[in-house]
């Protein structure tokens, strides 16, 4: 009688540990946003919340803070690289899956895993002592010459490139964000059984038909959700992008300009904030940064369980 | 049931993955508008032979065919033989259903808009004809809209069907279309199958001897790779002339 | 031209451009990594291991304190993430099975894998660097704990489920209490699996740089004291990089390639285990 009263005692403690140890996701979840909103409340007060985010204004010598130029610097940022790096990800899946060799399937495979393990700051490196230059010495002056004499793109290109401007962040930014959807995209059409394709082979499609006709569509969901979860991270990219972009808080319509993010104005300024509001402040923008992280995150994860429903029918 | 030869395979043999050896020395005639089923115990290759009419094996490498299958005369294991067009000679169904992610209408025109056929009334006409063909008409004509995976399984399968029958194939080859499916779908199918082979060259392989028995025309029993017996289903069925047919057929093993 | 015709240019075009990009995608990675290595390994000196930074502007400094630094905070990140994301994995694929409350938490987590490693930084200033009034390596440390109990749970609640139900039957069939199921059945079925999955969370800590800025800030001293700022490789590049001097920057790139041989290598070791693994 004593034995099994003492296990049932290690039985319920072990379980309540775990149970604790789970529960820290929700503490971690609420604890940020409570810390965050407490952190810029001087902030949201003073600013209030659709000025703050419409505000270009970032100066702290006459204390008037607002997050659109860094708003407008993640947006552009994330954009141009998801625009980039989409369509050459599911290109490399599409390679991956149903093209290459069997004994290069493997290796690749690797290659974009170990891809996506670089940390960011390597790329910080790479894009300031080696992209960077390039960008300014060829690739920069060359789009100028070229696409920068068509009426749209010589608003973008305008300006004397420096190298260091939201067009290379945004390159850098891509190349990071490549392995990560590649290889989410990768595991989606995986999940194509192959009874379906042999279908329309069967039927007389040719092998990009079939990708295109079948795979894609039936991966969709996992795609989509794959795309949707690379931009949540792009939106958050602090290192990858803060060696290149400058971080000078404007909005600006050429690409060839310094701009700011989120992510890089935290990074440089937080250390540096040296009044109660300024530090406020940039608690506010990180408030907003975790929002929208967070919602999109979440988007994500709903398609991504959505497509895993569809295909244990 | 006509006495002309649509298929024949001359001494075929296959490899998987090199050297596997597969199918050993297959010689089969298959005639023209019947029903021939291969029966077999797992794993005796019936569906790899299958496999080999409609070349689904070049989908993946290292695999070796040795021998010919002459298809209407020409041997369809030959170098250049265009897939594609071969494809759509001879169908395919297959065990699970396997409807595409499309709506109804779109999964049956799927092999129509691969040949080029654009016209609306063509396809609208040509998808009506074949979903007629398969008996479903019926039952999906207000909502061809539909998703496919809206069907019940027994659907989907007259579906895959009638996907196949759209591009109005020669030969129709089944691989256990039944054995996913509840009895009753199951009997419909093999309706329709029976109604098929007017018009077709239908091969089936399937693990349910008494639906080859009630089905089909022609028989041919595999083991190990080897075709151990073939004629017709009453002969294979009630007066063989192997003794491992016998065992197999009285069900003495399986 | 036939239909046909036509239809075999289309696919091989497409074809081809998928070829490419999976080509360019792979040439990235070996420029990348060929320029960390180039630019790396002239900086390699053993001075690099054994000096502390010298003043600035100075040169023959070495980034001693950073590796030492890194090293502790990334321990004890370790330390406290690992036991909490093992326990809390556990969790969700064991007592709380198929509950409303694992998947609440499943999908939070998944979130938590991916949100901005800066937020983590802020938050954790503001809960243990401004309050004492000081950085410390404490603080970066849980900053990084932050980071590493997600992933650990979820690769921890992924390998867990995994482990065939019959397996936990038949040790209740021989009487044996949940605990000790777990612990002594189930882990063990999933031990490569959730062995890896550490690993792979050290790597993930390891190279990060954003929740060290404002928790253990920097150091260019060395220093065991965790309770003040605590120097790391990660922080010191950004700064080094940043920085005006030519000896800061190959300084730089020499911990970057080290930084980045550390994790590759965990990286591959940690699949390899799970191919080896998962093959039997």
């Amino acid at each position: 009688m004593a034995q099994s009263a003492k296990r049932d005692v290690a039985d319920i403690v072990f379980a309540a540990l775990t149970a604790i140890s789970s529960m820290t996701i929700i503490f971690l979840v609420t604890g940020i946003l409570v810390v965050l909103v407490s952190e810029s409340s001087l902030s949201i007060q003073k600013f209030g919340i659709l000025k703050f985010l419409t505000t270009t204004d970032w100066d702290p010598v006459r204390e008037n803070f607002g997050a659109a130029s860094t708003l407008y610097g993640t947006a552009v940022t994330t954009v141009l690289s998801m625009l980039f790096a989409i369509p050459i990800a599911i290109g490399i899946a599409v390679f991956v899956t149903e093209i290459a060799p069997n004994f290069l399937k493997g290796p690749i495979g690797v290659a974009i895993e170990l891809l996506a393990a670089i940390p960011s700051i390597i790329y910080g490196m790479w894009g300031l002592f080696t992209l960077a230059p390039i960008m300014t010495k060829y690739i920069e002056p060359a789009l100028q010459q070229t696409l920068g004499q068509l009426p749209f793109f010589s608003v973008l290109l305008e300006g004397t490139p420096m190298g260091i401007d939201l067009l290379t962040a945004s390159v850098i930014l891509s190349i990071m964000i490549v392995p990560f959807t590649a290889s989410i995209s990768r595991d989606a059409f995986n999940l194509t059984p192959a009874v379906v394709k042999e279908s329309a082979y069967a039927i007389g499609a040719t092998k990009w038909e079939v990708v295109k006709n079948v795979v894609i569509p039936y991966s969709k969901l996992g795609v989509f959700g794959g795309v949707v979860l690379s931009m949540g991270r792009a939106i958050g990219e602090t290192m990858a992008v803060a060696f290149v972009l400058g971080n000078n808080h404007q909005i600006t319509s050429s690409l060839l300009d310094a701009a700011a993010t989120i992510t890089v104005s935290l990074a440089n300024e937080f250390s540096e904030a040296d009044t109660d509001i300024y530090l406020s402040s940039l608690f506010y923008l990180a408030l907003v940064l975790f929002v929208l992280s967070f919602v999109t995150l979440f988007i994500a994860k709903v398609f991504l369980l959505r497509a895993e429903r569809k295909y244990s029918r | 049931m006509t006495e002309t030869i649509e298929l024949e395979t001359k001494g075929l043999n296959f490899y998987y993955s090199g050297d596997i050896h597969a199918l050993k020395n297959i010689n089969l005639t298959v005639h023209s508008k019947g029903i021939t089923a291969l029966i077999g115990p797992s794993g005796c290759g019936k569906t790899t032979l299958l496999r080999c009419f409609n070349r689904m094996h070049d989908l993946y490498p290292k695999h070796r065919y040795e021998g010919e299958i002459l298809f209407q005369g020409n041997n369809l294991l030959a170098n250049g033989i265009d897939l594609i067009s071969l494809r759509s000679r001879i169908g395919m169904v297959f065990q699970k259903p396997t409807p595409f992610p499309m709506s109804i209408f779109d999964n049956i025109a799927y092999g129509l808009k691969l040949k080029g056929i654009k016209n609306k009334a063509e396809l609208a006409k040509r998808v009506e004809k074949a979903l007629k063909h398969a008996a479903l008409w019926d039952e999906v004509k207000n909502k061809l809209s539909a998703s496919a995976y809206d069907l019940s399984g027994g659907q989907q399968q007259r579906l895959v069907i009638a996907r196949a029958l759209a591009v109005e194939p020669e030969v129709l080859l089944f691989d256990e279309p039944t054995s996913a499916l509840d009895p009753i779908s199951t009997s419909k199918i093999e309706d329709l199958v029976a109604t098929l082979k007017k018009d077709i060259t239908i091969i089936i392989v399937t693990h349910n001897m008494q639906q080859a028995a009630r089905i089909s025309d022609w028989t041919g029993f595999l083991m190990l790779g080897e075709m151990i017996e073939f004629g017709t289903t009453e002969k294979i069925f009630t007066a063989p002339s192997e003794k491992l047919t016998e065992d197999y057929v009285t069900g003495r093993f399986g | 031209m036939t239909h046909e015709t036509k239809r075999k240019i289309e696919g091989t075009a497409a074809l081809l451009l998928s070829t490419l990009a999976a080509f360019s995608g792979l040439f990235w990675l070996i420029f990348i990594l060929a320029d960390v290595l180039i630019h790396g390994i002239g900086a390699l000196h053993p001075s690099l291991f054994l000096n502390d930074p010298a003043p600035a502007g100075v040169s023959g400094g070495g980034l001693k304190n950073a590796f030492v630094g890194h090293l502790m905070i990334t321990a004890f990140a370790t330390l406290v993430g690992v036991p909490i994301g093992l326990l809390g994995g556990t969790f969700l694929a064991e007592y709380a099975r198929g509950k409303n409350i694992s998947k609440v938490i499943s999908i939070l987590a998944d979130i938590m894998v991916s949100v901005p490693s800066i937020i983590v930084g802020t938050f954790i200033y503001a809960l243990m660097v401004r309050p004492v009034g000081h950085f410390s390596g404490w603080a970066g440390a849980i900053a990084l704990a932050i980071i590493m109990i997600p992933v650990v749970l979820r690769t921890t609640e992924d390998m867990l489920s995994l482990v065939p139900w019959t397996l936990r039957e038949a040790a209740f069939a021989l009487g044996a209490p949940y605990y000790k199921v777990i612990v002594q059945v189930v882990y063990r079925g999933a031990a490569t699996g959730i062995f890896t999955g550490i690993l792979l969370s050290i790597a993930r800590v390891a190279g990060e740089t954003a929740p060290l800025l404002f928790t253990a800030f920097n150091n260019s001293f060395f220093s065991y004291n965790m309770n003040g700022p605590m120097p790391s490789l990660t922080v010191s590049v950004f700064q080094y990089a940043m920085g005006p001097y030519d000896d800061w920057h190959a300084q730089a790139w020499a911990a970057s390639l080290i930084i980045t041989i550390f994790i590759l290598f965990i990286t591959v070791a940690g699949r390899l285990l799970l191919k080896w693994r998962y093959k039997h």
